[in-house]
Parts: C-alpha cells; sequence; structure tokens
C-alpha cells in the first residue's frame, strides 16, 4: 500500500475516534497546564460558519507576558480561534458563536462590549503583510489617528517608539515618508508588526506572520517577538513547528476543532501526553 | 496548414490582425478629419480660369472629380469645384468647371480674397478706396495696405461696440430687469407701499438713462464704420462698393510666402477657438461651444462622482450581498445601455417642468410666466448626463472596492477603526485609482453626447456664456452651445451646407482634441495617485 493511501487511512481512523469520543466527556486536566496568571480565558467556546462546525468546546488558559503557540494542521481552527479573541469572526454573517472569552475578566462576547475598543487592547498581525497604501509614517500612525491623536509631535514619538519595538526604526528613518509598499516582505511584516503596537495593545495576535517570508526575515521576526513578550501577552498560530519550539513557551495543538493537548512548550515537544500530538510534533502526518 | 492551426500560431495571427483593423479603422477616422480639418485655415492661392465660351471665374479650388457618366463608363471626364464666393452677386459660393473646356488657368497677383460679416468671403481685384472722401485708386502701391488699416480700424470699432453691446448694455438691461422683477415682486406679495415702488422705479429711470447715453455713443461707433468704403471689382466687372465696417480680414494668398500664409493660417486657427461665430455659425469661431462643454462636463463630472462613489459603496460595503442586490447591480448596468435621448426625455419631465417648474414657483415666482428654471439650461443638461453616466461610475467605483485586498480591510478593523473610518480612510484611497477610471470613461461618454442635450438646454447660438460679470456670476439656468450640436448644426442645419462642410469637420477635430484633454487630464491626476498610494514593488 502506498504511504499516501496509509496517511489517509489513519487519517480517517482519527476522525471517526474525534467524532466518536465527543469531547464534554474528556478528562482535560492532564492536557493543560496551570497557568497563575491568565489574560485571556476561554471557557466552552463553540463556533460553527453556517451549519459547519469549527471549534468544539475549547477551553484554554493564556499567561500574560509569554508567547502561546497555537499547533495543528491546517483546517485544525486555530486560526479561527485566534480571530475569536478580538472578534474579527464577527465580520463573517453566517459565523455564530457560544461559550465565553474573558479577556482580563470581562467577557468580550457580551453585548455590552465596543467591539473597537476591545480591538484597540488586542492587537494582530496577519499572515500575509498588509500595510495600507499609504506612506510608512501613516501606516504606523494609523491607529492612533484613528484613536484621536492628531498631534504632530506626540505622533513622531508614537511612530518613532513603535518602529524601534518592531526593529525597523533604524531602516526606515530616512524615508518615512516613501510608501509602505515599496518595502521588502520582511520589513512590511514588521512594519504590521509597528502598526499593532503603535495603539499599546496589551495582547498581539500573530496569524502566521513568517510563512510568507524566507529565513532570514522569519529570523528577525522571531527575535523580534521574544523580545515583545516582555511587554505583551502574544498568541501565536505557526505551522513551523521548529517555530513554536523556538519561540513560545506554551503550546496548544489543535486538530480538527478541537484543543487536543496543551502544555508548556517544552512538555509538547519532548513529552506530550497524547499519542496524536507525539504523532504530529513528530511529523508522523499533518 | 493543419500544423499552422494546430500549433496554435494562427489564432495568434487572427488577434493580431483584428487588433490591426481596430487600429487601422480609429487611425483612417483621424486621418480623414484631421486632413479635412487642418486644411481649412489654409489660405490657398487664388486661381483665374478662363472659359473656352469666354467665361471668367475667380476662386480657390475646393475639389476634383470624374463626372458622373449616364450610359459609357469607359468615358472619363472630369470637373473641377472652384469656391468662388462673391454670394451677393452670384447667389452661390461654389460652382463646377468642367476641365476639358478650361481654357487657361493663372494666379493673378494682386487678386484679394475678403472675409465679410455678411455674404461670405469676396473674391475680386481691388478697385479704389474711399477714405474720409479721399479717394485712393486700387492700383496705387500702398491701396493694399491702406485697405488693411481700415479694417484693423474697423475690427477694434467692432470690437468696442462689441464690448458695449454685450457687456455694459447687458449689464444695465441685468440690472432694469432685476428692478422690475423686484417690482413685480413687490405687487405679487400685496405690498402697499408705493414710496419703495417708487424708489425704484425712480432707480430704473437712472439706468435708462444711461442706456440712452450708450445707445449715443453706439450709434457715433456705427456711423463712422460706415465712413470709409471700399470698392472692389469682381472679375466679369462688376463693381461692389462695401463700408469698411463690413469687413473683417483682407489677404493676397498669391503674393503671400511660406510665412506669411502660416502665420494667417495660425491667426485664423486662433480665431476659431477663440472667437464667437459669425453668419449663423458658418464662420467665426466656436469659442462659446468649447466653453459650453468644458462647463457642461465639469458640473456633470462634480454632481457625478460623490453620488456614484456613495452608491457603488453601499452596494460593495454596506449592503447584505443577496438577491436584490444583484438585481440592483442587473439594473444599474442595464441603465448604462438605456439610449440617451430617453434620458433626455426624462431630463425634459423631470428636471425642467418638475424640479425647474417648482424652482420658478418658489423662488423666481415674479418673472412668471417668462421661466427661469422651467426651460432648458445647462444645469439640467448636466444633470441629465450625470444620471446618464452615473451607472458607468458606480461599476467602475465597484469594480474598484472589490479589489482592495480583504487583509487590508481586516488590517484596519483589527486596529479598532470602525467600518466608516476604514472605507474612508484605506478603501477609498485604495480604490481612488479606479474610481478615476470611471471618471475618465463617463467624461468620454458626456462629451460625445448630443441627443438629450437637444431637448434639455443647447441651443444653436446662445447670446450670452453661462459665466459672466453680473452676481452671481455663474447662470446655471442660461443655455448654452455644445461642440456636439454645433456639429449637426452647422452641417445639416446651416444655410450654406457647402461652404460649412469644412467647418463640420475642423469643429468634430475640435472636439476630439477636447475629449482628448478632458481625458488625458483625469489620466494624469489618477497616475498621480497610484504613484501615491500604489508602489510598483509589492
Amino acid at each position: 500500500m502506498a504511504t499516501y493511501e496509509v496517511r489517509q487511512e489513519i487519517m480517517s481512523e482519527i476522525e471517526e475516534k474525534v467524532k466518536t469520543e465527543t469531547a464534554p466527556k474528556q478528562d482535560n486536566s492532564a492536557i493543560k497546564p496551570n497557568i497563575a496568571d491568565p489574560v485571556v480565558e476561554v471557557e466552552d467556546l463553540n463556533l460553527s460558519y453556517g451549519n459547519k462546525q469549527a471549534l468544539y468546546n475549547i477551553s484554554l488558559e493564556i499567561p500574560k507576558n509569554h508567547a502561546t503557540a497555537f499547533i495543528g494542521p491546517s483546517g485544525c481552527g486555530k486560526s479561527t480561534l485566534l480571530r475569536c479573541f478580538n472578534r474579527l469572526n464577527d465580520l463573517i454573517d453566517s459565523c455564530t458563536v457560544s461559550g465565553e472569552i474573558r479577556i482580563n475578566g470581562d467577557n468580550i462576547y457580551d453585548h455590552a462590549v465596543d467591539i473597537t475598543n476591545l480591538r484597540k487592547r488586542v492587537g494582530m498581525v496577519f499572515q500575509k503583510s498588509n500595510p495600507f497604501p499609504k506612506s510608512i509614517y501613516e501606516n504606523v500612525a494609523y491607529g492612533a489617528r484613528i484613536a484621536g491623536i492628531n498631534d504632530k509631535s506626540q505622533l513622531d514619538e508614537i511612530v518613532e517608539k513603535s518602529l524601534n519595538g518592531a526593529a525597523l526604526w533604524e531602516e526606515v528613518k530616512d524615508r518615512l515618508d516613501e510608501s509602505a509598499l515599496g518595502m521588502s516582505g520582511g520589513q512590511q511584516q514588521r512594519l504590521c508588526i509597528a502598526r499593532a503596537i503603535a495603539v499599546e495593545p496589551h495582547i498581539l495576535l500573530m496569524d502566521e506572520p513568517c510563512s510568507a517570508l524566507d529565513p532570514v526575515a522569519t529570523g528577525k521576526i522571531e527575535d523580534l517577538i521574544t523580545q515583545l513578550k516582555e511587554n505583551y501577552t502574544i498568541v501565536i498560530v505557526t505551522h513551523n513547528m521548529q517555530q513554536a519550539s523556538r519561540v513560545s513557551d506554551y503550546t496548544a495543538f489543535m486538530y480538527l476543532g478541537e484543543l487536543v493537548e496543551y502544555a508548556k512548550t517544552e512538555k509538547i515537544f519532548l513529552n506530550p501526553a497524547k499519542k496524536q500530538t507525539e504523532d504530529y510534533v513528530s511529523g508522523k502526518f499533518g | 496548414m493543419k500544423g499552422l492551426f494546430k500549433s496554435g500560431d494562427a489564432y495568434i495571427w487572427m488577434t493580431g490582425l483584428s487588433l490591426m483593423f481596430s487600429l487601422l479603422m480609429i487611425a483612417g477616422l483621424l486621418f480623414l478629419i484631421a486632413t479635412k480639418a487642418l486644411g481649412f485655415f489654409w489660405p490657398a492661392d487664388v486661381v483665374e480660369i478662363k472659359l473656352t465660351n469666354g467665361q471668367v471665374y475667380l476662386g480657390q479650388y475646393a475639389g476634383n472629380e470624374a463626372i458622373p457618366q449616364m450610359g459609357d463608363k469607359n468615358i472619363k471626364e472630369y470637373r473641377t469645384r472652384l469656391k468662388i464666393g462673391n454670394r451677393d452677386l452670384y447667389g452661390l459660393d461654389f460652382t463646377w468647371v468642367d476641365d476639358d473646356k478650361i481654357k487657361s488657368a493663372e494666379f493673378p497677383k494682386n487678386a484679394i480674397v475678403l472675409e465679410r460679416r455678411e455674404w461670405g468671403n469676396f473674391y475680386g481685384f481691388l478697385k479704389e478706396l474711399n477714405i474720409n472722401g479721399n479717394i485712393i485708386p486700387g492700383e496705387s502701391k500702398e491701396a493694399f495696405s491702406q485697405l488693411r488699416g481700415l479694417i484693423n480700424n474697423a475690427n477694434k470699432i467692432n470690437g468696442k461696440i462689441h464690448h458695449i453691446e454685450k457687456s455694459e448694455i447687458g449689464d444695465i438691461n441685468y440690472k432694469i430687469e432685476n428692478l422690475r422683477l423686484k417690482i413685480r415682486g413687490l405687487e405679487l406679495s400685496g405690498n402697499t407701499d408705493q414710496a419703495k415702488v417708487r424708489d425704484l422705479n425712480n432707480k430704473i429711470k437712472k439706468e435708462e438713462a444711461k442706456y440712452k447715453e450708450k445707445e449715443e455713443t453706439l450709434s457715433t461707433l456705427y456711423s463712422r464704420l460706415n465712413e470709409n468704403k471700399v470698392v472692389m471689382s469682381s472679375v466679369d466687372g462688376t463693381d461692389k462698393t462695401m463700408p469698411a465696417g463690413t469687413l473683417v480680414r483682407a489677404f493676397e494668398p498669391n503674393s503671400m510666402g511660406f510665412f506669411a500664409k502660416l502665420g494667417h493660417y495660425f491667426s485664423k486657427m486662433w480665431e476659431f477657438v477663440s472667437a464667437n461665430p459669425r453668419e449663423a455659425n458658418t464662420e467665426g469661431g466656436v469659442f462659446p461651444a468649447i466653453f459650453g462643454t468644458v462647463f457642461m462636463v465639469i458640473i456633470m463630472s462634480i454632481v457625478v462622482m460623490p453620488f456614484g462613489i456613495l452608491a457603488a459603496l453601499y452596494l460593495r460595503e454596506y449592503s447584505k450581498q443577496g438577491f436584490f442586490v444583484r438585481l440592483v447591480r442587473i439594473c444599474v448596468n442595464n441603465l448604462a445601455g438605456v439610449p440617451s435621448i430617453v434620458f433626455g426625455v426624462f431630463g425634459v419631465g423631470f428636471f425642467l417642468y418638475g424640479m425647474g417648474g417648482i424652482i420658478d414657483n418658489v423662488f423666481y415666482s415674479e418673472a412668471l410666466p417668462t421661466p427661469t428654471f422651467g426651460t432648458g439650461g445647462i444645469l439640467w443638461a448636466s444633470l441629465t448626463l450625470a444620471l446618464l453616466t452615473v451607472p458607468v461610475v458606480i461599476v467602475a467605483t465597484e469594480e474598484g472596492l472589490a479589489a482592495v485586498p480583504k487583509n487590508i480591510k481586516d488590517g484596519s478593523l483589527a486596529l479598532g477603526a470602525t467600518k466608516f473610518e476604514t472605507v474612508w480612510t484605506v478603501i477609498i484611497p485604495s480604490a481612488l485609482p479606479a474610481i478615476l477610471t470611471g471618471l475618465i470613461l463617463a467624461i468620454a461618454r458626456a462629451t460625445g453626447e448630443v441627443a438629450p442635450l437637444m431637448i434639455t438646454g443647447v441651443v444653436k447660438l446662445a447670446p450670452d456664456l453661462p459665466i459672466d460679470g453680473n452676481f452671481p456670476f455663474v447662470h446655471l439656468e442660461r443655455k448654452f452651445m455644445h461642440l456636439g450640436f454645433h456639429i449637426y448644426d452647422v452641417g445639416f442645419q446651416s444655410p450654406n451646407v457647402e461652404a460649412a462642410k469644412p467647418m463640420v469637420y475642423t469643429t468634430a477635430l475640435l472636439l476630439i482634441l477636447i475629449v482628448v484633454v478632458l481625458n488625458l487630464t483625469a489620466i494624469i491626476i489618477r497616475n498621480k495617485l497610484k504613484k501615491k498610494y500604489v508602489s510598483s514593488a509589492v
């Protein structure tokens, strides 16, 4: 039998298992770390696009000023989960959510929550760098302007600080008025990080921030993440397991919309509690 | 052969050929119009043709063709068309001369072409000048330069007369009319204060006194126009006496050098784009038509842009995509294909009679029953065209909005921007080039449109421009002239179609040029924006 077919068989077996062993009955204590100071608490989160359920009973806690990585094969729902934290899924009409996500103790799916305010507190960096078709300066100042800051010296300060924070200031300080679209891919992604931290969020979400970058640019971004986690809580979605092991303190492994295992990164990669996790991190499937 | 089709080369050739044909057609069109139009200003030599039967003609060549033969197709005989002018003497500007009957053709050095304010050109020889009673014979050396001096003076006087009639008397009339309307307004509102009416009447009397003064100045000017006489003799010996004031220009093409002709050419060209029309539009310039066309397009753009962009924004960004929105989109697309005259009819019914009628009743009731806005005018024509072109702008804008990457929108929203802020600060700037493409298409369509204008405000001769020195300076209710309609009017409605033919081509060329200039402006703006917002390196 060809390897591909073997894999297919294993996959369908696993799917079968997941469907039959419904999630609520799972004993989660073994696969969840004890987190002393959680910033984000997710409780029984279910999410579906129309009739298609994408997330099943997710419960986890994300520690403050650490980097947490979500790993798992394509379509496992890790990006969807990430987008719940700043309610970017609201843009999709058919999306329905149940359960709770608490950030600093407040349920963000409460009706009284001001979404724009939430998004100012929870910044996001996307898979593909998405600078606005404006100058470098205006890109970084965008969030501040939206927040109502128009004082030039204040904006200058924010731009310099954010670009410094994204390790980009030295490279672009002489061409702040040039179009952001003229930068290299890695620079653009760091600009997006600068733009996100310019509004001083508490949490920084990163949706596969390096997937479109070469190894050098990836290295720079990873260094940056290591620096940023001193001041920000970082949640990063990645396909790259090496990256997860390099930058994150905690790692959550997701599969088919469920949280399979969540633990300290070393534990996930060296001594996972579940066979599924071990198979994935060792490259047997995924 | 089989290989040619199999390899696909044949299809490449086909695509290339189609493109070539399209380009050839466009080039041919431009070439035809340009050659016919650009020759119009050239001072062609004046030829004196003697026929075998003793008849003599003096005029300019205006083409040569084979005589249509009834029977034998092999007989080839040709005839020449001459522009002989002198409509007051001969009745027709043009004549045909059979080539085999021509005995001799000469180019007399002293043949003069006179451009006149009436009756078209005069071809002939200078007989004598009557300057303040002094007779100067035409043979004397300085006679021609003195003729030119006379005409220059006369042109200056005519300019003065024009200024007095248009601006000064125009202003006075405008004031008197306004005062009358005030009195009428007072009467309508049941005013009983006679002092006010008397005051206004006194003001009118003052203005009328001023008017009298101006009229006297005018009559002296007019009499000065007729003081000096020019006596010309045509080639067949008839003498014609003309007051110098009726002449516009005199030249001797046969004794002009190349550069003198070139100077004449450009001065005629300048007259064409800067002067008012004369003689039922067949002579003079087309300035009011250029002005009307450009002004109308500008008003249309100002109206159509916000309207179209907002509609497209709603359709693309705010409305819930579904059956109804699809239906609206189909309707908008179909609207772009509705014949323009239908929009014209709508414009007459809705804008002129509907909105115009209401405006007249509310704001201009004292002028009724004479309509102010309740009749054709540049505002209604522009609005009709805006309606006609709004689908183009909507479609182009929607395409531009759809092309803005979703992750840019997400990026803005993720920074805490509201949907409106995102649309305003990120999406519209990104889509601006596409929006301007829509404007370019709209301008191209609007500039060429004639049918709806004919019933919503275009006239063959508008006495006043829509902008002048009288408050409120911009008069959107005025009727206006338009190059497209001018072509139709000059070419097919004028009393002297033959003589006006070159004018048709020239006006058509000018219309093309204006479309090109308007589009180029929009394209330059678009490229600047593109450079600003979208860099080549991604």
